[in-house]
């Protein structure tokens, strides 16, 4: 065997290793936080109940009978077992279309954080690599991007654009890779000037390929950490666009969209329009009890708000 | 010096704001379909020669810099388009909403300043106390929380269940108020109308709170981390050695040092009041900028979008501005 593939072969059977040993004691670590174990334990909940949604509920997400209308929960005078979160307006099981909603949810919201991760984190260390007229343009960009606040320039953007899946993942990641952006940039800035960049390039690689095999592997880590904390955030947008019209459209189940239409029957059926909130809550919390759990164990100096 | 460098913090905002008008100019061309159509909120029953006219008024037929340039100059004249939906110019229909949109950022602000003060000190002060976890948890429940159902939530359970607060408007019916400032609370107090006064903050309360819940969860957090960093450092050693009570160690000097990164950190947060502010206003029927943006998109009132969303930039550009003055003169090491 050539001289290279050996040496590869090498490094990646000591990484393979190095992971091994690492998984172990974020394993052991987990296992010493027991809420972010909790939390971790929901989030794989709500992912599995995306996933086999039509496995575990027995109604229709989408048609409903107008004869059960408003069912009250179960536990409530009049409530039936077989809807135990009630219905709704339309005689839809509220627990089935929670479930579905799920799957709005983490789709939008991890779409939108691996597109904004992908994009912000290559044109980051793009930027903070190169430096330059690349590093300029791109910084003022993203400079003026941050002077929209969030939620206005999503709604901004999905006012023009029409409301729908496509444009609602695009708007959020449109604003979303700003902040991966600078932390790409800023860690690369960090790690440019250090001793093993050096070595790499004495030995011949090109900048490409240094940027992917030696520096990225570094950046990696908070930019997980980050990505997990923006997943929670993610979802709350995508609800709030929902709740005011312009992100999923009935009749899809979406939470957001679920509580705006509960909102009209609160006096008589307050069910509603709180479960699909508290379903929000609940993942939310979760995610980022994870989040910043994770956080905690990879890298405690980081302190990302 | 100072002021030089002021200055020089001031002007950089400019090509800022530039920006932000360009790139709402962008948004407007998103939409797919005619641009004379979407001017005339589709409403329009018009006529081939008058949207020839009516394009040629909007400067349609020019290439796309020279639109730009006519939309730079009307911004910078004040002028935001025109609303053909309601029949009034853009700026008119922001400007009679502005003051309660104020009013309600305000309270909000206050609302989580109210809150997250105190909290974040003494959750510091008397760290992994009882009250510090569940202060901590309490924030934590705060950020996750979807502003839209806290306000549901507090509707259902403020206004429909107990009845003691109102849940919506600003105002109740028959309430006779004459206005001076446009912010309900801030003109009952002035004109002595004591009724108005009690009926106002009531309406006030429940969207405050819906809003600056989220807020005051992060400041809290970020109040306690900064103060708990300060409290250990030599400094504060050095005040406490020299027979100072702790309160005074805690106030003068600790809190000082620890509001700076806060402060930054309230800056940052006024953009999420100010969109949240769309979603608050809209679960509570508050008469302002909010809900005539919702209201805007609802009726495809585009220039009215338009103008709106630069309004709210532009605010955040200059909110944040302010933030980084007031930073210098709180943190004496920091030049600008």
């Amino acid at each position: 065997m050539p001289a290279k593939a050996i040496y590869w072969g090498e490094v990646w059977r000591i990484r393979l290793r190095l992971w091994r040993g690492r998984l172990a004691e974020f394993g052991y670590a987990l296992w010493q936080r027991p809420v972010v174990l909790l939390g971790g334990i929901v989030v794989a909940a709500f992912l599995l109940a995306a996933l086999l949604a039509e496995q575990v509920t027995i109604h229709n997400p989408m048609r409903g009978s107008l004869l059960l209308r408003f069912e009250p929960p179960a536990w409530h005078a009049g409530g039936k077992w077989a809807y135990p979160l009630g219905t709704d307006d339309q005689g839809r099981d509220l627990l089935t279309r929670i479930i579905f909603g799920t799957r709005v949810s983490l789709v939008v919201g991890l779409l939108t954080v691996g597109i904004s991760v992908a994009a912000g984190t290559v044109l980051g260390a793009a930027a903070g690599y190169y430096r330059g007229w690349l590093d300029e343009l791109l910084s003022r960009f993203a400079d003026l991007l941050l002077a929209f606040p969030f939620l206005i320039f999503a709604i901004g953007v999905m006012a023009f654009l029409g409301p729908g899946f496509v444009n609602l993942v695009m708007a959020l990641a449109f604003k979303g890779w700003v902040e991966f952006f600078r932390l790409a940039r800023g860690e690369m800035l960090a790690e440019r000037t250090k001793e093993y960049v050096f070595a790499a390039r004495v030995a011949g690689q090109g900048h490409a390929a240094i940027i992917a095999s030696e520096i990225l592997p570094n950046i990696i880590q908070s930019v997980f950490v980050l990505s997990t904390l923006r997943l929670g955030y993610m979802i709350i947008m995508e609800a709030s666009l929902s709740f005011i019209g312009l992100g999923i459209q009935p009749p899809t189940p979406a939470w957001g969209s679920m509580v705006a239409s509960g909102r009209d029957y609160m006096l008589r059926a307050w069910w509603v329009a709180t479960f699909p909130g508290v379903a929000i809550l609940l993942l939310v919390m979760a995610i980022n009890v994870f989040g910043e759990g994770l956080r905690d164990i990879l890298d405690p100096r980081l302190k990302i708000e | 010096m100072r002021a030089v460098k002021i200055l020089e913090r001031v002007l950089s905002t400019l090509p800022i704001m530039l920006g932000v008008a360009i790139i709402v100019f962008f948004f407007i061309r998103l939409t797919p379909g005619d641009p004379v159509d979407i001017m005339m909120g589709r409403g329009g029953a018009v006529s081939a020669a008058e949207i020839e006219q009516l394009r040629h008024q909007f400067h349609l037929d020019q290439p796309l810099y020279v639109q730009l340039w006519y939309f730079l100059r009307d911004v910078s004249r004040g002028n935001l388009g025109y609303s053909y939906i309601r029949n009034k110019p853009v700026v008119e229909l922001l400007a009679e909403r502005l003051p309660a949109t104020i009013e309600l950022t305000l309270g909000s602000l206050l609302v989580s300043l109210i809150i997250a003060t105190p909290i974040g000190i003494l959750s510091a002060v008397r760290q992994n106390s009882l009250l510090d976890r569940f202060s901590m948890a309490g924030a934590f429940l705060g950020i996750s929380m979807p502003g839209f159902w806290l306000g549901i939530i507090l509707i259902l359970l403020f206004a429909v269940h107990l009845q003691w607060l109102p849940a919506q408007g600003r105002l109740s019916y028959g309430l006779p108020l004459r206005e001076l400032t446009g912010l309900h609370v801030l003109d009952s107090l002035l004109r002595g109308n004591m009724p108005a006064l009690a009926n106002s903050i009531k309406h006030l309360l429940l969207p405050s709170v819906t809003l600056g819940a989220g807020v005051a969860a992060i400041v809290a957090r970020v109040l306690r981390s900064s103060m708990l960093e300060v409290l250990r450092s030599d400094y504060i050693k050095l005040a406490r050695s020299k027979g100072a009570t702790e309160w005074r160690v805690v106030i003068r000097h600790a809190l000082r040092n620890a509001l700076i990164p806060t402060v930054t950190v309230v800056g940052l947060q006024f953009g999420v009041l100010l969109g949240g502010n769309m979603i608050v206003e809209a679960v509570f029927s508050w008469p302002g900028l909010g809900r005539l943006v919702v209201d805007a998109i609802f009726n495809r009132d585009f220039p009215l979008i338009q103008g709106a969303v630069m309004i709210y930039a532009i605010t955040f550009v200059l909110v944040n501005l302010v933030v980084d003055v007031l930073y210098t003169y709180l943190n004496p090491q920091i030049t600008l």
